[in-house]
């Protein structure tokens, strides 16, 4: 049997509905991906919706490829803003080691522009505005960035699910998410959030190359009231370059009633 | 005729191996095969630091500053405007875009460019941290020239990634290498190439070179790969033409081409299972014992082909050819041997290597001439015409020599004196060089672009200084940043010095940001809160991988210092590194008397460091080679003596290199052991027949060095010639060291060669009434060679 040729119209319709078809059903799968990811870390990050503000202490150890260490003081306090448009403000106090004793960073969090900043230098009794495009850089010598470990802003990111897995006695989700910050100094992290608690456990930066640069193990979660899961160790590991930062909480405290006035530019030399 | 144990054990050996010859054959295919399929274990290696021994106390100190600070393999792309207009938007728009593909570099963990310099500038209590450039196409050209003004009169940049004259940049890349595999620093290298190909394509008025530590490591991998694929081929070639010369016979040119063929494989075979790897030094191996192989079956076969035109038959020329010759091989190669073993004294591994592969080769190339070569011939038809005997010009001429040597031999002995004397007198002369851009020659693609870089952007040499403070938090001490500004202006002062990175550039700047960009706060804060408060805010406002880290070490109690140098000699550098020790010494605290280190530090020392290794080793050779001549020649004060004529040669060899080059690198401490395990084969040769003239048939030592002369000055000038052409092809290498140890040693088998002809015979002439004695007591003497 011979098939009759079908009319050029006809054939164009139908190549062009196919490939409509095609073009269409393609980023269905991308998108699904995208939406349970997305899902996932909203999960996560909506099981701390409502902390309203906390207070920290932090002890950093920095270690070098030789392995010499040296450690860091300092106290955070945040106040959550509910828009997820909106990134959070924090206070940074640092007490240690003693020639910065005092020094006070504010920052107001944006999601998708350079951060508000203000640093308080006691030497100079003056309050100085830092405005630079710059996020991913070391937080004073460390392998964190600065938003390596403030809150996480759930819109910082386009997300996608890869795969559940193992992760200790608990299982995990892991998505990639990939920074929309055009001055990010990463290409994508990895990130594995348990399917109980809905916490972070690891992350996984990956540099402009797309090779593996550091990875975050967070430990020691706990539980404050009512609902608020904290990790109180959080080990940086720097593959590329040896060196290493440890996170060490302490003394979480909650519900201290700080508003926006307790974050603005004068607040600064209030706080030694 | 009187045959000794070691005549009846060559004998025996020889009736085996030409009854046996199919086994004998067999078995040496099977063993080479064995041996040479570890072949496929050597790689070259790319790293400039297998020079430096594990403990050699240079490199230790430079992995510990590196462990602090940063690895310092480094790629820079250099890049020139052919017509000197290099800020235009065009062009800065190339520079960002090579600043952001440099990223993609493997192993890159930072890059520095004019671009992305992270400026700071006040506007009353707001400091601003920015790219220098961001989108430089879109700015004007007035504000393009208003931040080039800005480039050159930053210290950090200007001389060190910007020239002076606006016309070329620099784009510094550092790179970590996880060291787990040897294709990390050529795939490094080739990303770099790739970029740079790009911008010169898509910017062709754009010249991009590359330099840096990573480039150069390229090199070392690159140059011992050309020189394998181009000396081998030119040492068979010229060795070939030696056979054909010297045998004039088919079946010896075959036999000879794979006894040093299998040689080479059995010993780069078994280098590859041992692990070796191949560096520029190493690779010359094959080449050495080409080189030292054919003398032996050269040897041989001549004896056997003069014995087949006596009227022999090839068997029984064949077994007397291996009696008269086992010793005499036996002996020399020992000592070849015992010379490259010695290498292992030395302090860069690389001369290990070269050493034992060499050893290696020549103990092939032994058993092999022995066994196999004698059974391959004896397959293999050879024809011979008969000759009579006649004198040909080559006898006439030796023997017109022994007769002046006769004649002349005091003249001989004070005029050879006078010049060996004023020769090693000359030594000293010689400077110790180990620029290690100029280890390479132009073939060398990377000796072009570094010294492109050296000529109009920065120099190659970097010094590196960490210095200490007290204690941690030290570095903001105001007394410690005083000092360290002085010691900044000291070093640029330095005529030799071309650029100087220091932190109290960053600090001086920083303060000044602080109180409003004014000018008269440029300068080191009193305070030392101040300074630290400066530095972290100035910390909390850099990008990834522009941080301080590789300045300031972890605790804050140290910062590191580069002085860039000029492209000076290594004695200037010796002397520059002991000034700014000693300037440190006589105007700072204890605590920051820095130690200068860098790989042009660890190169700086390298020859010296060498030789004084090596000062072991060539007494450990010198001692056990005279006791192999005593043991062969049976005579202890002669074993003694034979040093004479051996090490002097090697040492006027020295001086002669003084006045015609007057530089020498590290190649020059391992000269010594290997040319005298070389060029003691001919003083072998040359004293037994002496003394078989003296002890066997009782002749006067006019009579006997006559008879030296007409039985072995004919074979020792035949293999004189093919070990100095062979070391000569050496030169050819791309790598100067090779070339060094080459023409070096091919000069001391020249100069052995006409010490072997002229003051050992007036030397042997001088002592003839102590000589007579021995003709008594040893009636029967060992005779090794013909």
């Amino acid at each position: 049997m011979k098939l009759l040729p079908l009319p050029r119209a006809v054939e164009a319709a139908l190549i062009f509905a196919f490939g409509l078809f095609l073009l269409l059903m393609a980023p269905a799968h991308a998108e699904d991906a995208a939406k349970k990811g997305f899902e996932i870390a909203a999960r996560s990050d909506r099981s701390d919706r409502d902390f309203k503000d906390s207070r920290v202490d932090l002890h950093m150890v920095l270690r070098n490829r030789a392995g010499q260490e040296t450690t860091r003081l300092l106290s955070i306090k945040t106040l959550e803003l509910p828009d997820e448009d909106v990134g959070d403000k924090s206070l940074i106090v640092f007490s240690e080691p003693a020639d910065i004793d005092g020094t006070a960073l504010l920052s107001h969090a944006k999601i998708l522009d350079p951060d508000d900043q203000w640093l308080f230098l006691p030497a100079l009794k003056r309050v100085k505005r830092v405005s630079s495009v710059n996020k991913s850089g070391p937080f004073v010598g460390s392998e964190f960035a600065f938003e390596d470990f403030t809150a996480l802003e759930l819109n910082k990111f386009t997300y996608e699910f890869l795969n559940q897995e193992a992760c200790g006695d608990l299982t995990c989700d892991v998505l990639e998410r990939t920074p929309r910050y055009e001055h990010s100094g990463y290409t994508k992290q990895k990130a594995w959030i348990d399917t109980k608690d809905f916490q972070i456990r690891k992350v996984e930066f990956y540099d402009r190359r797309g090779d593996l640069l550091k990875t975050l193990t967070l430990r020691d979660y706990k539980l404050y009231p009512p609902r608020f899961w904290r990790a109180h160790r959080l080990d940086m590991v720097n593959h590329q370059t040896g060196k290493s930062t440890d996170l060490i909480y302490s003394a979480y405290e909650f519900g201290l009633n700080l508003d926006d006035r307790d974050f603005v530019k004068g607040a600064l030399k209030r706080q030694r | 005729m009187t045959h000794t144990f070691a005549d009846r054990f060559a004998l025996a050996l020889a009736d085996i191996v030409i009854r046996r010859r199919w086994l004998v054959i067999l078995f040496t295919v099977l063993a080479v095969g064995a041996a040479a399929s570890g072949g496929r274990f050597l790689e070259f290696s790319n790293n400039y630091r297998v020079f430096f021994g594990q403990d050699n106390p240079d490199l230790i100190a430079f992995e510990e500053f590196q462990a602090t600070y940063t690895k310092n393999d480094n790629i820079l792309f250099v890049i020139q405007a052919k017509d000197g207009k290099l800020f235009t938007g065009r062009h800065v728009e190339a520079i960002e875009r090579a600043t952001a593909e440099a990223w993609k570099i493997p192993y890159a963990i930072r890059v520095d460019s004019v671009t992305n310099f992270q400026h700071t500038w006040a506007n009353g209590d707001d400091l601003t941290v920015e790219d220098l450039y961001r989108d430089g196409r879109a700015m004007t050209q007035g504000e393009r020239d208003r931040r080039l003004a800005l480039a050159l009169a930053e210290p950090l940049l200007a001389g060190n990634l910007i020239s002076p004259d606006a016309r070329t940049t620099g784009i510094n890349v550092v790179l970590q290498y996880p060291e787990k595999s040897l294709t990390e620093v050529p795939a490094a290298a080739a990303k770099a190439r790739e970029i740079a190909a790009q911008i010169r394509s898509d910017y062709p008025e754009l010249t991009v070179a590359l330099s840096g530590v990573s480039m150069l490591n390229n090199a070392f991998g690159e140059s011992g790969q050309t020189d394998a694929a181009t000396l081998i081929p030119i040492m068979y070639a010229v060795l070939l033409v030696i056979m054909i010369v010297s045998l004039r016979s088919f079946t010896g040119t075959v036999a000879t081409l794979l006894v040093i063929g299998f040689s080479t494989a059995t010993a780069m075979g078994i280098a590859g299972t041992m692990g070796i790897k191949l560096t520029p030094i190493s690779v010359t191996g094959p080449t050495i014992i080409l080189t030292l192989a054919i003398a032996d079956s050269i040897h041989l076969l001549s004896t056997m082909l003069t014995l087949m035109r006596q009227g022999m038959d090839k068997h029984e020329a064949l077994r007397e050819t291996v009696r008269i010759n086992f010793v005499a091989v036996s002996v020399t190669s020992l000592t070849t041997i015992v010379g490259f073993l010695a290498m292992n004294f030395s302090d860069a591994p690389p001369f290990h290597d070269l050493g034992n592969i060499t050893a290696m080769g020549i103990a092939a190339a032994w058993a092999y001439s022995i066994l196999f070569l004698p059974a391959v011939v004896s397959i293999l038809p050879v024809r011979v015409k008969a000759q009579a005997t006649y004198k040909s010009w080559a006898d006439r001429a030796l023997d017109n020599l022994a007769e002046f040597v006769i004649r002349r031999s005091r003249p001989i002995l004070i005029g050879f004196g006078a010049a060996a004397v004023a020769l090693i007198a000359l030594i000293p002369t010689i400077d110790l060089d180990d620029q290690w851009v100029k280890y390479f020659d132009h073939r060398v693609p990377f000796r072009g672009d570094a010294e492109f870089a050296i000529e109009h952007l920065s120099g190659l040499y970097p010094i590196e200084y960490s210095v200490k403070a007290r204690g941690p938090q030290g570095i903001n001490d105001p007394v410690y940043l005083q000092n360290l500004e002085k010691f900044t202006g000291w070093l640029r002062q330095q005529p030799e010095v071309r650029h100087v990175y220091s932190y109290t550039d960053i600090i001086k700047r920083l303060n000044k940001n602080m109180h409003g960009d004014d000018d008269t706060f440029h300068r080191i804060p009193e305070d030392r809160e101040l300074a630290a408060q400066y530095l972290l805010l100035f910390e909390l406002s850099l990008p990834y991988g522009l941080d301080l880290n590789d300045r300031i070490n972890i605790d804050k109690s140290a910062t590191r210092v580069t002085a860039t140098l000029d492209d000076i000699s290594t004695v200037e550098l010796r002397a520059f590194l002991t000034r700014s020790a000693d300037w440190l010494k006589t105007h700072t605290p204890d605590y920051m008397h820095a130690r200068p280190t860098s790989a042009s530090v660890m190169f700086a020392h390298i020859s010296e460091r060498n030789i004084l290794s090596m000062l072991r080793g060539n007494a450990v050779a010198l001692v056990l080679i005279a006791g192999i001549m005593a043991l062969a020649l049976r005579s202890i004060p002669i074993g003694a003596f034979s040093v004479i004529p051996n090490a002097v040669p090697v040492l006027m060899t020295f001086g002669v290199w003084a006045i015609l080059v007057g530089q020498v690198g590290m190649a020059s401490a391992t000269v010594l052991a290997t040319a005298l395990g070389i060029v003691v084969d001919d003083t072998v040769h040359f004293l037994s027949k002496y003394l078989r003239g003296r002890r066997e048939k009782g002749l006067s030592p006019e009579d006997a060095v006559r008879y030296a002369f007409s039985m072995v000055g004919k074979a020792i000038t035949t293999t004189t010639v093919i070990l100095a052409v062979g070391f000569s092809v050496l030169a050819a290498s791309t790598f100067k060291i090779n070339a060094e140890m080459g023409l070096l040693t091919a000069l001391a088998i020249v100069l052995a060669l006409a010490f072997d002809f002229l003051l050992l015979p007036a030397l042997l002439l001088l002592g003839k009434s102590k000589k007579k004695e021995l003709t008594q007591d040893e009636t029967v003497a060992v005779t090794p060679g013909r």
